[in-house]
């Protein structure tokens, strides 16, 4: 049994213009010290996700899933009072905005031992002492002087790193890193992902890293949701995913990625991510899709195949199925809706 | 922290001054002087009223009137009353604590009511209870003092109705305390008269309320907003993301974030306070400077009036300097920025 298993989940927002679809039919599984990134552009139900298994989403948000469950426990139906039980403790989430995060009014040293006192007490000198140490852990130096700052009096880096101390402070099993170095300086940046890695590797954490950035994927996961428009599109390990991309929009990441060089920012796709009053009909990734057709535009994929599309890659490159694509071997069959399905199509070529 | 200070102060010279300004040619505006509503029915001659009022200093040229009420101030001396023939400031200190005694019980009667309902109505926002509360505190914020005042009378007072509560003064003419601090609350308890105390309290009960509605619904309403604004900050999924007690995350991380809004709302009540007393303590007779200030003003006590109004404007404006600097106490971010 995984330590996370998540299948079938959607987040509905109620807005001024009806309901909106942030999540929509997204599957999640992460075993021990396993490590799955997910990665997607701005606006594509990342963060929402998992907001969602922490049950910090507004008022305003409505979920729906077929499972929840960690470590035996299902987070569906458990009650608001169990559920403080396991966050903070067994799972923390790490979030995008470390100015933010971290509570002004408070010192540093106050926000790490509060969570550790909620969860596992202790005596004030026993909660300094693990303060310190995690603090140092975290990279931190001078800790015990730090321990009396607030976050104001000290670098974005070094509150992500507090961030991390305090979520890191009662052993979880599962971290959440949401976009953990997005606000932050490029030299840090690739400090604080080594810092979350080699947590991971130390303590057998399962570690879910969300990310713009390819390069990191490349470098750390093993496992990769890409994520579009709330949508799963694809979800492979990350060796296939680079080799072989099967998702036009995976696809289109990485050959906007120059020479899919390591430590780059997420390239940009032509267009936005659809929000929501311009949500297409059929695809969602329709309208920047260079492989769309007439199908594409009127009827949806099918949820829960293993790739989101009518016309999968295959071998990581477009065919001669696809439309627009002539190479050897062109069997004539070129054009759109005949009806080849993405999975008839990956079976047929595999 | 110390020149943070003296700025404060140094920018509060040419108000100080405005206020000066305006309360010596206040009561001079108004038709009548003392010489007048001291003679009364009694009507003097015009000879007689020019040496009345040159002995009193009211001869002289405005301008240099004026200049001596400034150098009075600054030598500590307001003048003399001349209903009570009592130096003004020892006038008003006899009365301040009856004044303090009445706002202090009204704003914590406020801030008693007025934080818990705004927390819960913006941790609720949205419920019946946020709604009436809101619509309570519009009222309470549009109340005219004097109706309020006097409908308490006749709901709570009346021997008709519930004929709880005196109606007027601090404490019973049954009981003679003697004033040590001036805080009849305290004198009360300190007399061994028996009852005296609960005499003194149950006079101060309408009076409060009264005084109170207004700064209570002010603070319900700013500490609603303040709340539901952070209620929706980061550093709030934070703390929920921590698996804190609800009880924590609002009364803790919310609530002293709130509180810097809160404090400085609260603390320029006492404008309003003070405002409000004069109103009250006429209702209620109750015997301190404000009704002190209407009595003076009716009987056009130009030093008593003057020095009052100087008196409790330098008040205000202490109490808001003081209120500055909780909010840099409480506000770390603005503690380091200076220092
Ligand atoms: N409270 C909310 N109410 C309504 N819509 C919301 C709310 N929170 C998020 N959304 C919408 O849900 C969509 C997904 O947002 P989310 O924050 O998950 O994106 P993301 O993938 O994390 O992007 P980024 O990389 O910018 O963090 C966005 O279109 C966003 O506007
Ligand atoms: S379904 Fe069509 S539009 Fe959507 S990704 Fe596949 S090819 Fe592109
Ligand atoms: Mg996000």
């Amino acid at each position: 049994m995984s330590l996370l298993e998540i299948r079938n989940l959607s987040v509905e927002f109620e807005t001024a213009h009806g309901l909106f679809r942030a999540v929509d039919s997204v599957d999640l599984e992460i075993d021990q010290g396993e490590m799955a990134a997910i990665v997607g552009e701005s606006g594509s139900g990342k963060s929402v996700s998992m907001l969602a298994l922490m049950g910090l989403l507004p008022w305003t948000a409505r979920i729906t899933a077929d499972r929840m469950n960690f470590d035996g426990k299902d987070l569906l139906t458990i009650s608001q009072k169990e559920r403080r039980k396991i966050i903070g403790k067994d799972i923390s989430m790490i979030f995008q905005e470390p100015m933010t995060s971290l509570n002004p009014c408070f010192t540093v040293g106050y926000q790490i031992m509060e969570v550790i006192k909620e969860h596992l007490g202790g005596t004030r000198k026993e909660l300094e002492a693990r303060a310190i140490e995690l603090l140092g852990l975290v990279g931190i130096p001078a800790p015990e002087s730090r321990l009396r700052a607030f976050p104001h009096q000290m670098s974005g880096g070094m509150n992500q790193r507090v961030m991390i101390a305090m979520m890191i402070a009662c052993n979880p099993r599962l971290l959440i890193a949401d976009e953990p170095t997005t606000a932050l300086d490029v030299t840090i940046q690739a400090q604080i992902l080594e810092l979350l890695q080699d947590l991971q590797h130390k303590r057998g954490m399962a570690l879910v890293l969300i990310t713009h950035d390819m390069g990191v994927v490349a470098e750390t996961a093993e496992v990769v949701n890409v994520q579009y428009a709330g949508q799963q599109v694809e979800r492979q390990n990350v060796v296939d995913l680079f080799a072989k991309p099967q998702h036009p929009y995976t696809y289109a990441l990485l050959s906007a990625l120059p020479e899919r060089a390591t430590g780059k920012r997420l390239p940009s796709i032509p267009g936005v991510v659809p929000g929501l009053l311009d949500r297409p009909t059929g695809c969602l990734f329709n309208p920047r899709c260079q492989f769309a057709t007439d199908k594409c535009r009127s009827t949806p994929p099918a949820l829960h195949s293993k790739v989101l599309c009518h016309y999968p890659l295959v071998d990581g490159k477009p065919t001669n199925n696809h439309p627009g694509v002539s190479g050897p071997g062109s069997s004539g069959q070129g054009s759109s809706g005949q009806g080849s399905s993405g999975q008839e199509a990956l079976g047929g070529n595999v | 922290m110390i020149r943070f200070i003296l700025t404060k102060l140094g920018l509060l010279i040419p108000t100080f001054l405005g206020v000066t300004l305006v309360a010596f040619s206040f009561i001079r505006m108004l038709p009548g002087d003392p010489v007048e509503l001291l003679a009364g029915e009694r009507s003097v001659s015009p000879e007689r009223h020019a040496e009345l009022m040159a002995a009193l200093g009211f001869d002289k040229p405005l301008w240099e009137q004026y200049f001596s009420f400034l150098v009075g101030i600054l030598h500590g001396d307001l003048g003399t009353s001349f209903s009570s023939k009592q130096p003004v400031l020892e006038e008003f200190f006899v009365r301040f604590p009856a004044t303090i005694e009445l706002a202090t019980c009204a704003i914590i009667f406020a801030a008693l009511i007025g934080l818990p309902a705004g927390i819960v109505a913006a941790v609720k926002r949205g419920s019946a209870f946020d709604h009436t509360l809101m619509g309570i505190s519009l009222t309470g914020y549009s109340m005219p003092i004097f109706w309020w005042g006097l409908l308490l009378i006749i709901l709570f007072s009346s021997p008709d109705m519930l004929g709880l509560t005196p109606v007027s003064g601090r404490i019973s003419a049954l009981f003679w305390v003697d004033t040590e601090t001036g805080f009849m609350l305290i004198d009360s308890l300190l007399s061994d008269e028996k009852g005296a105390f609960r005499s003194a309290a149950a006079h101060l009960v309408l009076p409060t309320i009264v005084l109170g509605t207004i700064p209570m619904a002010i603070i319900a309403r700013q500490t609603r907003s303040a709340m539901l604004e952070i209620l929706g900050e980061d550093y709030v999924r934070t703390a929920k993301a921590k698996g804190l007690s609800p009880f924590r995350i609002v009364g803790i991380h919310a609530l002293r974030n709130a509180l810097i809004t809160v404090i400085t709302v609260i603390g320029l009540q006492v404008g309003v306070l003070l405002a409000g007393a004069i109103l009250t303590e006429t209702i209620f007779s109750w015997p301190g400077i404000g009704k002190w200030m209407i009595d003076s003003i009716s009987r056009r006590d130009y030093f008593a009036v003057q020095g009052g109004i100087v008196l409790i404007a330098s008040i205000v404006m202490l109490v808001n300097l003081l209120v500055d600097f909780m909010y840099g106490l409480i506000n770390p971010r603005i503690l380091h920025r200076r220092s």
